[in-house]
């Protein structure tokens, strides 16, 4: 891509002799928000690290905005990072720690002032430059902490978990303020996380790792309707999984005819995917539960469980109860092996 | 029954912890020629004594000079270490602290008779010298050991969040470490104060024409004089003590490090 901004080649990154992360190609274009998403110990942070210049690469480059950056020290990249835990300083009020970085730099004092001041705005916390940030509450550190790095107008923002430390209320805030945040300031964002909904939410493209490689890069959209591996697909929500063999789906416990033989190795259905009250197939109630416009339930079936919803306007059937379903070919996303 | 148990537990321990303080302070205060207790008759003449003999001039001075800059170089090293202990995954670590912690559990004695066989005598080092680095030998463990805990709860990332806003390593260390272990710090420089000045093993074999701490140069003269002014010397003393602590927990504190 002629138009990375931030471009990652060949990035080898370890801790002593284990490779957390094997040669990762990568680029982000100026302005977008990308999302490295993935469970823990894929090299999400590791990679992320490594971009601020807290880790050294065993080998690869890094570049940002055409420069090679890959040996410049961490305090000389001009790279924000805001903390899972915020790391903000105790013994500072909100207004020092905004201004600390400026201060650094030995500008003006008026303009520190009024950089800070206008920091402190932009997320929404005019007024509270006196408190400490023991006086302040998780979301209002964490909007400091995003503040002390954005006054730094920084080439790139990294953020570690940005809303897992938040209660539900507050991460939507902080994901809509994030977002305001990347549109009116124009600055790259990427972020790491485990929990695939954020990345959907938050993202423009979302990186998929998995023990330090890239298992598949899309936009949200893409990733959510098209994953290619099972990995992918299980970390998208598709519950159902199960290998193929002729005309038919197979797990460890039996199998299941389907009408025609698939042209993939592996087929994966969402539990809304999965025809519920009618169908081929018989099983029987492991659990049940009502999600509103939805009951959500396992069925025990030749595969072992399946997973299905079912419209709220069928009859309930009870746990142990029969029940009929079908894994429809139609509703399937074949996957490579 | 058990009331009485309690109140009589409770009421030796203050006894045996307070009554000697106050037997200094009146035995120092007797009108007797002699040290005396209970006191016979009462006057502030020793107390006032106290300051006009020259020997303890000099070895108050000594005293202070060897608490101040023992303890201050106790914790340029001790600062420093406890820092890399703290935050590096160091080989030999424990075999460290171990070191570190000798000059508590070696009696001092034997430090101060070492100190004097192996390198007073053969190097000819200065006795004052010899005794500048044995307080802060004595200071070091305690350094170490408190500004290891006020670090405990010091999390990495405030550093690599100050490194990522500009900072060199140092200035992430003296802007963001240091003020927030300061009441640590603080801490253990009164500690090491406080048991620099107190020091008698170590210092007993580290003494010359001239040269003595306090509570050896006390040592000697009771050893000549009997007269009240020692115990006069001696409540004064734990009054310093007290009040530094005391000013030290208002301040503070204190006694969340120790």
């Amino acid at each position: 891509m002629s138009d990375a901004f931030v471009k990652l080649s060949g990035l080898t990154l370890g801790y002593g002799r284990t490779v957390a992360v094997p040669a990762l190609d990568l680029s982000i274009r100026e302005g977008e928000l990308i999302a490295l998403l993935g469970p823990s110990g894929c090299g999400k942070t590791t990679t992320m690290r490594a971009i601020a210049g807290l880790l050294d690469p065993s080998d690869g480059t890094i570049e940002i905005d055409g420069r090679d950056v890959t040996r410049v020290p961490a305090n000389k990249r001009g790279i924000g990072l805001v903390f899972q835990s915020y790391a903000l300083f105790p013994h500072l009020s909100a207004h020092e720690n905004v201004a600390f970085g400026l201060r650094l730099q030995k500008l003006p004092a008026e303009e520190i002032r009024a950089r800070t001041e206008e920091g402190l705005a932009t997320v929404g916390l005019t007024g509270f430059g006196k408190r400490k940030p023991a006086e302040m509450s998780g979301g209002q550190q964490q909007r400091v902490a995003l503040a002390r790095s954005l006054v730094m107008r920084p080439k790139v923002l990294l953020l570690d978990e940005p809303l897992s430390n938040l209660d539900a209320r507050l991460r939507l805030e902080m994901r809509t303020e994030l977002q305001r945040v990347q549109k009116e300031t124009g600055i790259t964002m990427v972020f790491v996380t485990h929990d695939q909904a954020e990345a959907l939410a938050l993202a423009d493209r979302i990186v998929l790792m998995r023990e330090g490689r890239i298992e598949q890069l899309g936009t949200p959209a893409d990733l959510y309707a098209r994953p290619e591996t099972a990995f992918a697909a299980e970390f998208m929500g598709f519950e159902n999984i199960f290998r193929t063999e002729g005309a038919a789906v197979v797990s460890d416990k039996g199998r299941l005819p389907l009408a025609a033989v698939p042209q993939s190795p592996i087929l994966a259905w969402r539990p809304d995917a999965v025809t519920v009250g009618e169908g081929p197939h018989e099983g029987r109630v492991a659990a049940a539960s009502f999600a509103g416009a939805h009951r959500e339930y396992v069925i025990d079936s030749a595969l072992g469980p399946v997973k299905a919803d079912a419209a709220i306007e069928l009859p309930e059937v009870p746990l142990g109860g029969t029940i009929r379903f079908d894994l429809p070919l139609a509703t399937a996303r074949g996957l490579a092996a | 029954m058990r009331h009485l148990a309690t109140w009589a537990i409770l009421g030796l321990t203050l006894t045996f912890l307070i009554g000697p303080f106050l037997i200094i302070i009146l035995a120092g205060a007797s009108d007797t020629e002699y040290l005396a207790f209970p006191p016979q008759g009462l006057t502030l003449g020793w107390y006032f004594k106290v300051f006009t003999v020259e020997s303890f001039r000099a070895s108050f001075v000594l005293s202070m000079a060897l608490a101040v800059f023992g303890t201050l170089a106790a914790l340029l090293l001790g600062v420093p270490a406890a820092y890399a202990l703290n935050r590096y995954d160091l080989p030999g670590a424990e075999t460290l602290r171990t070191v570190v912690a000798a000059p508590i559990i070696v009696p001092g004695i034997i430090v101060g008779l070492a100190l004097l066989r192996y390198m007073v005598v053969p190097t000819g080092v200065t006795v004052t010298a010899a005794l500048f680095m044995a307080h802060t030998a004595l200071v070091l463990p305690y350094a170490v050991r408190v500004v290891s805990s006020s670090m405990n709860n010091l999390r990495a990332d405030m550093e690599e969040a100050a490194v990522l806003l500009g900072c060199t390593r140092l200035q992430a260390f003296l802007k963001v470490v240091l003020p927030n272990i300061r009441g640590g710090v603080l801490a253990a420089f009164i500690l090491g104060f406080v048991t620099s000045f107190n020091q008698v093993p170590v210092s007993l074999f580290l003494s010359g024409p001239g040269v003595r701490t306090l509570p050896i140069d006390m040592l000697a003269y009771m050893e000549i004089t009997f007269d009240p002014s020692v115990a006069a010397l001696s409540a004064l003393l734990a009054f310093m003590s007290l009040a530094i602590v005391f000013a030290a927990e208002r301040l503070l504190g204190f006694s969340r490090y120790v």
